[in-house]
C-alpha cells in the first residue's frame, strides 16, 4: 500500500482526519468526518482528540488507588501446625523476601519484575504518553513514544501473574494442620489495579502521539 | 463497487488509514505472502498467509477440546506427611470463594477458562463458514469484533506461568505431582500462539466485506491477477520503501 499521492518516505503523511475524514481504529476503513459508527466493524468512530485523555487518566487514577493497598495488606496468610510454627502475613514485597531468603533468586526475581517493576513502570509510562499526547514531536520522539505504548499494551497484562500465583496457592496448599494457605485481601485490590491499567492503556488513542508532528520533517526543511 | 486503486477522498472509499497513526493509504488486494505496513509507524496493517482460515478453525477447535480437558482433568496435586490434597482448574478459581473475594472467582474463571474458549468459539463461527469461496455466518462481523476486544483479557498463557511460580513456591513444602489438566494448559498456549500468528485482522474483515456481509457499495473488487502484476513492476524499483514480505 502506498500514501494516496505516491508519497515517499520522507514527504509529510496525510492522515485521515487532516484529509477531512476520520479513520476506524478497529478495521481500518475510513468515513466521512461525522459519522459515527464504522459501517464495517461496528466499532466506535472518534477523531483523535485529546479529550478523550481524560478516561486514560480516569483509569489510570483508579489503578493508582488500588495499587497502594495492593502494597500494603497481605496477599498470603500461611498457617502451620495449627499455628504453632506461626501463622505468617506476606505482603508482594514480603513475599519476594522470602523467596530470595529460600534461594529462589531467579523466582524472586520474575515475582519481584511481575508485581513491582512492571506496575510501577506501567503507571509512570502511561502518565508520561498522556502527557505529551498531541504535543510537538520529532518523527524519533513519536515512534520511541509507538513502542512504549506497544510495551506497555503487551507487558500490562502479565502483572496478573500474582493473583493467579496466590489463586493456585491458595487451592493447592490445604493441607489440613501441617501447612494451609489463604489468600489476602491485597489479591482483589492487585487484580483491580492490573485491570484499571490495562484499561487505560487501551483508552489511549496512540494517534495522539503523531498528532504533534509537524507537517513537514526536518529533512524536508533543510531540503528547501 | 469500487475496482482496486481508485479512492474517493470526500467519502473515504477505497483508502485505509492506519489505526495506530492515522496515516492514509489506498487499500488493494494483497496475494498471500504478502505484508503491507504503514508508510509512517511501520504497524502491520494485512498480511494474509495461504489457508489461513482453515489454519485458524483448527487451532481453535483444539483449543476448545484442550479447555474441555484441562477444565474436568485433575490439575495439580500435593502431598506431605501422609496428607494429599488435589485440585482442578475450578478450585484453583474457587480459591477466592470466600466472603468479599467472591467476584475475583468470576473474574478468574472468565480470564483463564470462559474467555479463551469464548475466543476460540467466535473463530470457529466466524471463519467456518469463509473457508474457500463460502459466505459468512449471520452477526459474523458483530462476533468477530468481540473476539478482538476480548483478546487482551484471555490469559490462559499467564496462568500456565503463574502455575510454575507457584510450584517453585511449594516445591520446599511438599511433593507436587502434575495432573493432564496442566499439560492441556501448556499446550493450549502453543496452539493459541500458532493461531494469533495466523490471524490477520484486516484480511478477515476484508473477506467478510467481499463475501457480502456489507454491501454498501464501497467494497474494494478483488483483480488479484492485475495487482500481483503491477506490484512486480513496482518491486523493481529500489525506492519501494512500504512493501516487504
Amino acid at each position: 500500500m502506498s500514501g494516496p499521492d505516491g508519497l515517499s518516505d520522507h514527504a509529510p503523511v496525510l492522515t485521515a482526519h487532516r484529509a477531512g475524514l476520520v479513520g476506524c481504529r478497529g478495521c481500518g476503513r475510513v468515513w466521512p468526518r461525522h459519522t459515527d459508527v464504522c459501517g464495517r466493524c461496528g466499532a466506535r468512530l472518534a477523531p483523535p482528540d485529546r479529550r478523550s485523555l481524560q478516561a486514560v487518566w480516569a483509569w489510570w487514577l483508579a489503578g493508582l488507588i488500588f495499587y497502594i493497598p495492593a502494597n500494603l495488606w497481605p496477599m498470603l496468610r500461611t498457617q502451620s501446625f495449627l499455628g504453632l510454627a506461626g501463622n505468617t502475613e506476606a505482603t508482594i514485597l514480603g513475599g519476594v523476601v522470602d523467596l530470595m531468603h529460600y534461594g529462589n533468586y531467579g523466582i524472586a526475581a520474575i515475582v519481584f519484575v511481575a508485581s513491582i517493576v512492571v506496575p510501577i513502570g506501567k503507571f509512570v509510562v502511561i502518565a508520561w504518553l498522556a502527557r505529551v499526547a498531541g504535543k510537538p514531536a520529532s518523527v524519533e520522539a513519536a515512534h520511541t513514544r509507538l513502542r512504549a505504548l506497544e510495551a506497555v499494551e503487551f507487558i500490562g497484562r502479565w502483572s496478573m501473574i500474582d493473583v493467579f500465583v496466590v489463586a493456585i496457592l491458595s487451592a493447592l496448599v490445604q493441607l489440613g494442620f501441617v501447612a494451609s494457605i489463604h489468600p489476602g485481601p491485597a489479591a482483589v485490590s492487585f487484580a483491580l489495579s492490573v485491570a484499571f491499567t490495562m484499561l487505560s492503556a487501551l483508552s489511549f488513542d496512540p494517534r495522539l502521539i503523531w498528532r504533534g508532528l509537524p507537517l513537514r520533517t526536518r529533512r524536508d526543511r533543510t531540503a528547501e | 463497487m469500487i475496482e482496486a486503486g481508485q479512492y474517493d477522498m470526500r467519502t473515504g472509499a477505497g483508502l485505509i488509514a492506519c489505526p495506530r497513526c492515522d496515516a492514509l493509504h489506498v487499500e488493494t488486494e494483497l496475494l498471500d505472502g504478502e505484508k503491507a505496513a504503514c508508510i509512517r509507524c511501520g504497524h502491520v496493517l494485512a498480511r494474509p498467509r495461504e489457508g489461513a482460515f482453515t489454519q485458524i478453525v483448527a487451532l481453535s477447535f483444539t483449543s476448545l477440546v484442550l479447555m474441555v480437558a484441562a477444565v474436568f482433568f485433575p490439575f495439580l496435586e500435593i502431598s506431605r506427611m501422609g496428607l494429599g490434597n488435589a485440585t482442578s482448574l475450578f478450585g484453583v478459581a474457587m480459591a477466592f470463594s470466600q466472603g468479599w473475594l467472591m467476584p475475583l472467582t468470576v473474574a478468574m474463571l472468565a480470564f483463564i477458562v470462559g474467555l479463551p474458549a469464548l475466543r476460540a468459539a467466535l473463530l470457529v463461527y466466524v471463519l467456518l463458514p469463509m473457508r474457500g469461496q463460502g459466505r459468512p455466518a449471520r452477526h459474523a462481523g458483530e462476533a468477530f469484533r468481540l473476539s478482538e476486544l476480548l483478546r487482551p483479557w484471555s490469559m490462559a498463557e499467564i496462568f500456565v506461568i503463574g502455575t510454575s511460580v507457584a510450584l517453585v513456591k511449594v516445591a520446599g513444602l511438599a511433593t507436587v505431582s502434575l495432573g493432564p489438566a496442566f499439560w492441556a494448559f501448556c499446550a493450549l498456549i502453543i496452539v493459541g500462539a500458532a493461531s494469533d500468528v495466523f490471524t490477520c485482522a484486516a484480511t478477515i474483515w476484508d473477506t467478510l466485506e467481499d463475501r457480502g456481509a456489507f454491501t454498501d457499495g464501497r467494497e474494494v473488487v478483488p483483480d488479484t491477477d492485475a495487482a500481483a502484476r503491477e506490484r512486480r513492476i513496482v518491486e523493481r524499483a529500489p525506492s519501494a520503501p512500504d512493501r516487504a514480505g
